[in-house]
């Protein structure tokens, strides 16, 4: 069995699975976010269950449209307040203490080698980086899985990537890797499917740069991104104090529908151009491509080890004229580290905009929308028509090296180009 | 169980941030969502989808974001039933769970144009299209997905389960 298989098998509470079979599957975490749980909540008392089935094993994140951006959106943070208040939810994280729920629950330690999880948000694939089976799903997913502890799922089949050797560039990292994969087999290369990382590669990545793989699987159409649990898995863990968990590995004779290779010694860094995150070219080749702002944060690269990328481009340099950089450290742990090792300060002397941890403009949802005819370079995960803001406007995707030294010389730039 | 309507028909990879643009997300209202359903790629779907009226689309439709009210926004706007080559994973559950109807056929998707009459016989699982006459037949629903249809969608089959208890 694969990876997947191996844990699923275990949540179901069978000796084996096989792809394709359905089954019914005990859950550790079920999460929801100020969008998706708000309809979660109204379907959950449709089922006529009192109690959620753990009041530990459900997280309510509100930090899509967080500070609350208007009264339509203070309405739905009600909601989950309300519901997290009546059930004694204990994962319930307000403005204050909330992050973007992806860099928020790893660190947090509520997920982890061999969990099940289900997340009313299409990047809860994040967690596979540290070894766990997580999916994104939709809001009576959610509702179901709040009120049964169980979700039905078909085990899927699972493509292998076989990633090796080291980078050499040093601006490239786990954006560049996901882009030139998905760049590969397409939006949907992956779809139904596990993505599960092999190869001796994995030693030099960090995981910050595995959450960061992890989390676009989905943009792959596939159902999970996984990563087999080593030592650097190990000390993450313990730094963030999740003491229990079991490790699963993929079977010497597991099957998969087929392996792709990837050099990480050849890639260097990568840009998703308007509309899809399959629509990749090399930075260095982009052309003469101007942008109106820069966005580094998001689930996918707002961690600590990319807000220090970004600090070491931008320190003593200056954001462009007619550029706006907006920096979103992913939690307020991040943000308070970046604070610490002066990276804010940096940020603010190069003219960059900081913001309290949020989705906001990822989505188009605010701290950052766009105006028709506006581009945006994005270290987040979708470049999809109007995703962040008016719909003729344009996003590109990119690592965090890349955006800042687009912001600094206010198009498309390779960071070796500047350094 | 039949439906028969106008054929709206859109390509590949429409993701759910067309389906309904997150700026609309503030709200879960059905009728709310409806109201801005497919507008960043079409304009006129609003003023002009009536009851019973088809999506008919390529491969990967509902791709992106795992937002529900995508299905509820189509849903909602009348939509009877949506064809396609393919359907992205969270998408198809979301549209079973919510007892949107979902078809999965490539033929019937390359064939079916804009504007096309079409009927479809969810039992049998047989597209017709009367605009040109031809006929086609969907990829079946595994059984456990029929009895998640047969029972009304998911929060039904909860209620089930725990009454079964």
């Amino acid at each position: 069995m694969t990876m997947t298989q191996k844990i699923l098998a275990r949540a179901a509470g069978l000796p084996r699975v096989e792809a394709g079979q359905l089954i019914e599957a005990k859950l550790d975490l079920v999460l929801g976010n100020d969008i998706t749980a708000p309809v979660a909540i109204r379907e959950f008392a449709k089922t006529g269950v009192a109690r959620v089935f753990d009041k530990d094993k459900v997280a309510l994140v509100p930090d899509h449209f967080t500070p609350n951006k208007d009264i339509k959106a203070a309405e739905q943070c009600k909601i989950l307040r309300s519901f997290a208040c009546a059930q004694n939810i204990t994962n319930f994280f307000d403005t204050g203490e909330v992050g973007v729920e992806h860099a928020l629950l790893p660190e947090r330690g509520l997920v982890g080698p061999g969990d099940v999880v289900i997340g009313a948000d299409s990047h809860t694939c994040t967690y596979g980086a540290l070894g766990a089976f997580s999916t994104g799903v939709g809001s009576t997913d959610m509702a179901a899985g709040m009120a049964l502890g169980t979700a039905w799922f078909k085990v899927p089949s699972a493509m292998r990537f076989v990633l090796k050797n080291r980078f050499t560039d040093p601006w490239v990292s786990g954006k560049d890797v996901i882009l030139h994969i998905i760049g590969l087999i397409g939006v949907d290369g992956a779809l139904y499917q596990s993505m599960e990382y092999a190869g001796d590669g994995l030693n030099a990545l960090t995981v910050d740069d595995r959450l960061c793989i992890a989390n676009m699987a989905i943009e792959a159409g596939a159902k999970n991104g996984i990563f087999p649990v080593d030592q650097a898995t190990r000390d993450f863990l313990k730094e963030v104090g999740r003491a229990q968990y079991t490790e699963f590995a993929a079977d010497a004779d597991a099957s998969y529908t087929r392996t792709i290779e990837v050099d990480l010694a050849t890639l260097r860094s990568t840009v998703a151009f308007p509309h899809l995150p399959s629509n990749t070219r090399l930075a260095r080749d982009s052309g003469d491509v101007k942008i109106d702002q820069v966005v580094i944060g998001s689930c996918t690269n707002g961690r600590l080890s990319d807000m220090r990328v970004a600090a070491r481009l931008l320190k003593g340099r200056h954001v462009a004229k007619g550029v706006r950089c907006i920096v979103i450290p992913a939690t307020q742990k991040i943000y308070l580290q970046a604070m610490k090792e002066g990276l804010l300060e940096i940020f603010i002397n190069a003219g960059a905009a900081v913001s309290t941890p949020t989705c906001g403009p990822c989505l188009g949802g605010h701290m950052g929308v766009l105006a028709k005819g506006e581009r945006a370079m994005a270290t987040t995960n979708r470049n999809f028509v109007g995703r962040m803001g008016h719909p003729e406007s344009e996003v590109y995707l990119s690592n965090p090296a890349v955006a800042a030294a687009t912001a600094i010389t206010g198009r498309i730039t390779d960071a070796n180009e500047l350094v | 169980m039949t439906a028969q309507g106008t054929v709206f028909r859109y390509g590949d990879n429409v993701d759910t941030d067309v389906i309904i643009p997150a700026r609309y997300l503030t709200t879960s209202d059905p009728a709310e969502l409806a109201a801005h359903c497919m507008e960043d790629i079409d304009q006129t779907f609003v003023k002009r989808v009536k009851k019973g009226d088809m999506i008919v689309a390529d491969a990967n439709f509902g791709c992106g974001s795992s937002r529900e009210h995508a299905p509820i926004a189509i849903q909602a706007a009348g939509i009877s039933c949506v064809i396609a080559k393919s359907f992205a994973r969270i998408f198809y559950r979301n549209a079973i769970n919510i007892g949107l109807p979902i078809l999965e056929c490539p033929e019937a998707a390359a064939a079916i144009q804009a504007g096309h009459t079409v009927s479809v016989d969810f039992d049998s699982g047989v597209i017709t299209d009367k605009t040109t006459g031809k006929t086609f037949t969907a990829v079946a629903f595994p059984p456990f997905m029929k009895e998640l249809i047969a029972c009304g969608g998911l929060v039904e089959y909860v209620k089930a389960k725990r009454a079964g208890k």
